[in-house]
């Protein structure tokens, strides 16, 4: 690793049909942290996540990915993406739809299997996507993202409409890879999973609010719970 | 451009296929059946089928194909799976290539299978060579895909898609001197009829040319699918404004 830092922000600016959906954002993400960004839904945090892989074009500012210029063809193999849509293949199995990835990415066959394995997809695996859960589905798109063992994992609302159970242990998985080195982002609109990251950035109409470890967002707002805090948080803003 | 990525894409999409037989069916099927009508509505005019038959060979595995690659391929756009595959190490060629490789495939068997049932079951009379018969209706069904990965940009859904397929067919048909012969066409639609795929389709198949009217004819027809190819790759944008 040649990088100080997996993600570096500088006043970034997203404009999409005449809106600014971000507004000279600001952050650095060091190797190896769990991030979780949060913020309501149509706070920027898809777009954000989308410019950092750079297919959602900046209007200014700069982002830096592991140390590239954000959309650098090096970064291709090197960032995993959860989209907030499943982005697989209904009319493909499980095992189709990892092989294809796999191959795409250059990896070995035997990563599908690994992956498989992470999600707890493998009795699955030959079942038709069309025929899964949502739930499903979007352990399948994890699984895909997995696929390159990539250094920063970019996962939007990975744990959207799964049962509390598989919410903590994919929460798991994620610490483990962060404890195995990658950096990890993860977004959510629900408050109560910022208890699960190391820092958090909060995100409210394309501004970051907050920018810290959650305990410092309870001390902060004095909230006994993180979905006041938020709201606290919002009342005290300008 | 990856050989094994493309062709990575082009199983991809076959197997995507046989999850699905009754596409596959109907791509098949159809424009056999629909030739096969035409020669039975015929069967009281003797001598017709013959002089139709053939141009119409072109028609369908074009339509049929141009239809069926632009659904596919805004799928591919609409469900997040194109972003997802070009935030990872897939060039756009291999991408249109690959799709271009297996909708190829399938309008080899469709050709094939067209033509083969003409020249037996349905009495086609044998004029000039079968192999240009079949190498037509595979260039009309490569003109179908072509056209149908580069138009799928414009669809912002699947109904608008299904929408092209007359836009984009129905002047072809009218221009490309099945219904009225291209001389008798007034002087502005004749300059643009001599120069669309589908007159170039009918033309292919004219009995009794010389060998350089019927490799201009192929000309046309490569350059509409490359060119078409070119477009689509094009339309694939890594980033969105």
């Amino acid at each position: 690793m040649t990088y100080e830092h997996a993600l570096e922000v500088s006043q970034l600016r997203v404009v999409r049909q005449h809106n600014e959906i971000l507004k000279s954002i600001n952050f650095t993400i060091g190797p190896g942290e769990l991030v979780g960004l949060l913020g309501p839904s149509g706070s920027g945090k898809s777009t954000l996540m989308r410019a950092l892989l750079g297919v959602q074009a900046i209007a200014s500012g700069s982002a830096t990915v592991l140390g590239e210029r954000v959309g650098a063809p090096a970064l291709r193999r090197q960032v995993g993406y959860m989209a907030q849509s499943s982005a697989i293949y209904l009319d493909l199995t499980v095992r189709e739809n990892l092989g294809y990835f796999a191959g795409v990415l250059g990896v070995a066959p035997s990563r599908v299997d690994d992956c498989l394995e992470v999600v707890n997809l493998h009795p699955l695996s030959s079942r038709l996507v069309a025929s899964l859960s949502g739930g499903e589905r979007s352990r399948v798109s994890l699984a895909v993202a997995l696929l390159g063992e990539p250094p920063l994992l970019i996962l939007d609302e990975p744990t959207v409409g799964l049962d509390p159970v598989l919410r903590r242990d994919l929460w798991g998985t994620f610490a483990d890879l962060v404890a195995a080195g990658s950096t990890v982002v993860v977004s959510s609109h629900v408050m109560d999973e910022a208890a699960r990251c190391a820092r958090l950035l909060l995100l409210r109409e394309g501004r970051l609010l907050f920018d810290d470890t959650p305990a410092a967002l309870l001390t902060r707002t004095a909230a006994p719970a993180y979905d006041e805090a938020f709201v606290r948080l919002i009342e005290e803003a300008p | 451009m990856s050989l094994r990525r493309t062709w990575l894409t082009a199983a991809r999409i076959m197997r995507q296929l046989r999850h699905d037989p009754r596409t596959v069916g109907l791509l098949l099927v159809v424009p056999s059946a629909l030739v096969g009508l035409l020669a039975w509505s015929l069967v009281n005019r003797p001598g017709s089928f013959d002089v139709i038959g053939p141009r119409l060979l072109g028609v369908f595995p074009l339509t049929v194909m141009f239809l069926v690659t632009s659904v596919t391929t805004l799928r591919e756009r609409t469900n997040g799976t194109l972003e997802r595959l070009l935030t990872m190490p897939l060039g756009k060629a291999e991408l249109i290539l690959g799709y271009a490789g297996a909708f190829g495939v399938i309008a080899l068997v469709q050709s094939a299978l067209v033509s083969s049932l003409s020249y037996t079951w349905y009495g086609l009379a044998h004029q000039g060579i079968p192999w240009r018969t079949s190498a037509v209706a595979l260039c009309a069904g490569l003109l179908g895909t072509a056209f149908g990965l580069a138009l799928s940009a414009l669809a912002k859904s699947e109904f608008q898609a299904v929408q092209f397929m007359p836009a984009f067919i129905l002047p072809q048909l009218l221009l490309c001197g099945l219904l009225v012969p291209l001389a008798q066409l007034p002087t502005a639609l004749r300059s643009v009829a001599d120069v669309l795929p589908m007159t170039a389709a009918v033309h292919a198949i004219t009995p009794m040319q010389p060998g350089s009217y019927y490799l201009e004819q192929f000309a046309i027809m490569v350059a509409y699918i490359l060119g078409a190819l070119v477009v689509g790759s094009t339309t694939l944008r890594r980033r969105t404004k």
